[in-house]
């Protein structure tokens, strides 16, 4: 593992390298992640409601951004949108200088995509909550936004946190898909450093190394939370796991 | 801004033949993934000694890591293993086709073995005490009784991840494979018809993934799941939530 601490083409180490790549697919987890979780909540919730424009429209958005590929979808945001738009917004797009310019639509992607999937989760734990709850929440005068805010959100949060996790981890993996549109994450430094030193193994070994180390701290926080959000005397070890 | 989807048309069978290599990798993907997604759960549910724990290790690796990383893993690194393995010791190209068949296949049987090993655990025990006490072979316990309840348990997810899969296919563009979505990128750079292009094979496979899903919920109803009854009941050994 010498080689980490080699010069490189432009000056830096490939340790670098692979740092600045880690801080990219960190970045873009964790901001795909965050609206990924605010649309997802949004639209799970709306699968469930009674009004049923609501409900067919959060179904169209699952049904779109579930069944077209993740690549694809990157794509459509990169390439596609800033010729379909007026042309005065494409080109101030274009402008954009370039590791943002394949960040943003990269957040557009992933999270859209992982939201579709966040929201089918939502609304899994919303329909296995017992009726009575949102019987007694109407029967206590509280307003739709209101149940679904303070009665049934917060229980179905709750039970969904096991398949939460797995999809903060599929979202982490899919943010390799970035490489496609030229952002130098994780993956795309392991896949540079491969072709400047030859060193195929120990290039992808890291990027390895890295994404495995993720995942575990990963692991120890869902677990930490699910502790810490666990409703005293409701069993919660054997929630639903996909 | 004009659109000419005419181009989209005259690249049709190009498109076409690429629909077709997508399907051959889903197809053998699944297949050869399911084959040996259900060996390795059979392996880790009798609980064999180190070949359970690596499997499980194997599958801990392969579900912790991007599929691209793994594609990359296979194209770059194989040929040099290989080439070690034989006298002359130059590395052997495995060609970007081949690659993406062997790495599709093995990457998938780590999610396959996930879920039949689920499947295999929500089988009633009675039925394993049954096979036992009929005198059959575990051989023939899993392969005949066991094995074939799993698949029409797990038949909604095993659909699902088989979706999830035609879609990971399209990861191929980065060995500059031409599948579906490698043809309709290849085209459209060729003659900068991006939007065109880009935005047909998006309803492509919105269309047939669609249909997919359509597929899993209509077993997932089969199974009784949607009835109030049968969601509450299930609710009920998920959550253990007791009725208020």
């Amino acid at each position: 593992m010498r080689f980490l601490f080699d010069q490189t083409a432009e000056g830096g180490t490939y340790l670098g390298w692979l740092m600045s790549g880690l801080c990219w697919t960190l970045l873009l987890w964790f901001v795909s992640g965050m609206f990924a979780f605010a649309i997802g909540i949004t639209v799970g919730a709306a699968r469930t409601v009674r009004y049923l424009p609501l409900r067919i429209a959060a179904r169209i958005y699952v049904q779109v951004f579930r069944n077209v590929p993740l690549l694809v979808q990157v794509f459509l945001w990169y390439f596609v949108l800033p010729e379909v738009i007026p042309t005065a917004w494409g080109n101030s797009i274009k402008q954009v200088a370039p590791p943002w310019a394949s960040f943003y639509p990269a957040v557009a992607g992933l999270s859209l995509y992982t939201a579709s999937r966040i929201a089918e989760q939502v609304r899994a734990g919303i329909n296995a909550l017992s009726d009575g709850q949102k019987k007694a929440a109407d029967a206590l005068g509280l307003t739709a936004f209101q149940t679904y805010l303070l009665i049934l959100l917060p229980q179905a949060l709750r039970i969904t946190i096991p398949t939460l996790t797995s999809e903060a981890l599929g979202l982490l993996k899919n943010t390799s898909v970035a490489l496609t549109i030229g952002l130098l994450e994780i993956t795309a430094r392991a896949e540079q450093i491969n072709e400047f030193t030859f060193r195929t193994f120990d290039a992808f070994a890291s990027a390895t190394v890295l994404y495995l180390l993720i995942a575990l701290v990963l692991h120890q926080v869902a677990f930490q939370v699910e502790r810490m959000l666990r409703i005293p005397g409701v069993s919660q070890n054997n929630a639903v796991r996909k | 801004m004009s659109f000419d989807f005419a181009a989209v048309l005259n690249a049709t069978p190009y498109l076409l033949q690429g629909l077709l290599f997508s399907a051959e990798l889903t197809l053998v993907a699944m297949i050869g993934g399911m084959l040996l997604g259900t060996f390795m759960a059979i392996i880790r549910h009798m609980r064999v000694p180190v070949a359970a724990e690596a499997i499980r290790a194997y599958v801990t690796l392969m579900r912790s890591i991007p599929l691209i990383l793994v594609l990359f893993w296979f194209f770059f690194l194989v040929p040099l293993l290989l080439g070690h393995l034989t006298p002359a010791g130059r590395s052997i190209p495995l060609g970007p086709k081949f690659t993406a068949f062997i790495t599709f296949t093995l990457f998938e049987s780590a999610y396959y073995a996930e879920i039949v090993r689920a499947g295999l655990k929500a089988i009633d025990k009675g039925q394993y005490e049954g096979a036992k006490a009929l005198g059959l072979s575990s051989l023939t316990m899993y392969w005949s009784v066991v094995v074939p309840q799993v698949l029409r348990v797990t038949a909604p997810i095993i659909v699902s991840q088989t979706i999830i899969l035609f879609q990971d296919t399209a990861l191929v563009y980065v060995l500059s494979l031409t599948d579906f979505f490698g043809a309709a990128a290849k085209i459209a750079q060729r003659d900068s018809k991006l939007v065109e292009f880009y935005s047909t094979v998006a309803v492509v496979y919105l269309l047939i993934c669609s249909m997919g899903s359509e597929l899993s919920e209509r077993f997932r109803k089969k199974q009784g799941y949607r009835s109030p009854r049968g969601r509450f009941e299930r609710a009920k050994r998920m959550f253990g939530i007791a009725r208020p």
